[in-house]
């Protein structure tokens, strides 16, 4: 399975929350399975979807799910030891792990190779760590969502990419109507 | 009243309520008393990056965000500011320590001092510079004026505003 098979299979389970979108493709994919009010789309700034999230977590209720890759991550390794140490049991950080900068072409990411995301989380605190395989990252995002603790999700796939658009929305356009989604 | 305590109170006064710092000497007495008070939600971040993305989805999930930091983070922040704060259209006032002004015992500091106001102005942030204690009193205003247009402001603060390094 790659990302968009992924995104494709929990889409059901996303609908019902507030999810924060990794820039690039994921948010094109995103966009184009289930383009709705909830979803905040990245259009730049590689890295801070989890710090994004985080911050919607801890100013209001709702379950968040911050939807990031590995290659972000690697870009922001800041994020890990803030959410170990804010534990905020509204949010689920979901990190696509294809081992790979899918967005631009493929190249391997060092995540792929000897660095494994979910020991560096565990490493700077973060408690609930949860390893899967890409076929059971919905029913491993619906028992975080259930659990009501704060989870982070490394799902394992592979890397590739299916082609699609851009996003053409204004950023201020998804903006406003996802803090009217967040408010509702 | 110390500085530090009126800065947090006029803070508090214009409902800001999520504050993220990355410390520099001269905020010390700020960031305390940030940390101290219980209407602020203080977030520590690692990098200014990282806060400023913390400051949008608080803003987002209906949060006054602030980020305290020092200047030398306006060379770490461009992408973000750009792409994030000034994109989206997020308010976002910034206390800056403005580090490498007179006063200043530590040479390298003056290497991005020189760039500070030239960066702001080349991303068009609207920028005050606080260098005497009473240019504080505009603090209020300069907060209110943030939230009414959704834009990032930078809030420079120098040594001299800061009364020195102490033993200097």
């Amino acid at each position: 399975m790659i990302r968009s098979d992924i995104l494709r299979e929990i889409a059901p389970i996303l609908h019902d929350h507030l999810v924060v979108c990794n820039i690039g493709l994921p948010s094109q994919e995103l966009h184009m399975i289930d383009d709705n009010a909830k979803n905040f789309y990245m259009l730049g700034t590689m890295g801070l979807s989890s710090s994004i999230g985080l911050g919607l977590a801890m100013a209001q209720p709702k379950t968040v799910i911050s939807i990031d890759g590995d290659g972000s991550v690697l870009t922001n390794f800041g994020t890990l030891p803030t959410i170990a140490n804010n534990v905020t049991d509204n949010f689920i950080l979901l990190i696509i792990d294809n081992g790979s900068y899918g967005s631009t072409g493929d190249q391997p990411t060092y995540a792929g190779k000897k660095t494994k995301l979910e020991d560096v989380a565990k490493a700077c605190g973060c408690e609930n760590v949860v390893t899967c395989k890409a076929e059971d990252t919905g029913a491993t995002l619906q028992a975080a969502i259930d659990s009501k603790k704060m989870t982070i999700i490394v799902s394992k796939c592979e890397s590739g990419n299916i082609k699609l658009d851009v996003i053409t929305m204004d950023p201020v356009v998804i903006r406003d109507r996802f803090m009217n989604a967040v408010k509702a | 009243m110390s500085i530090s305590t009126k800065i947090v109170d006029d803070f508090i006064a214009q409902g800001v309520n999520f504050i993220t710092t990355v410390p520099c000497k001269q905020l010390a007495g700020v960031i305390d008393e940030v940390e101290a008070r219980p209407e602020i939600h203080h977030v520590p971040s690692n990098k200014e990056d990282e806060g400023m993305g913390l400051c949008a989805g608080a803003f987002m999930g209906g949060k006054r965000p602030a980020i305290i930091m020092q200047n030398t983070a306006i060379g770490v922040t461009i992408n973000t500011l750009a792409t994030l704060t000034q994109y989206y259209r997020m308010p976002l006032p910034m206390l800056i320590s403005y580090r490498g002004e007179l006063r200043e015992p530590v040479a390298c500091q003056v290497e991005m001092a020189v760039h500070t106001k030239a960066l702001l102005n080349q991303m068009l942030i609207p920028t005050y510079h606080f260098h005497k204690e009473s240019d504080a009193s505009e603090l209020q205003e300069i907060l209110k004026y943030t939230f009414m247009c959704n834009k990032p402001v930078a809030i420079l603060t120098d040594a001299s505003f800061w009364g020195g390094y102490g033993d200097q």
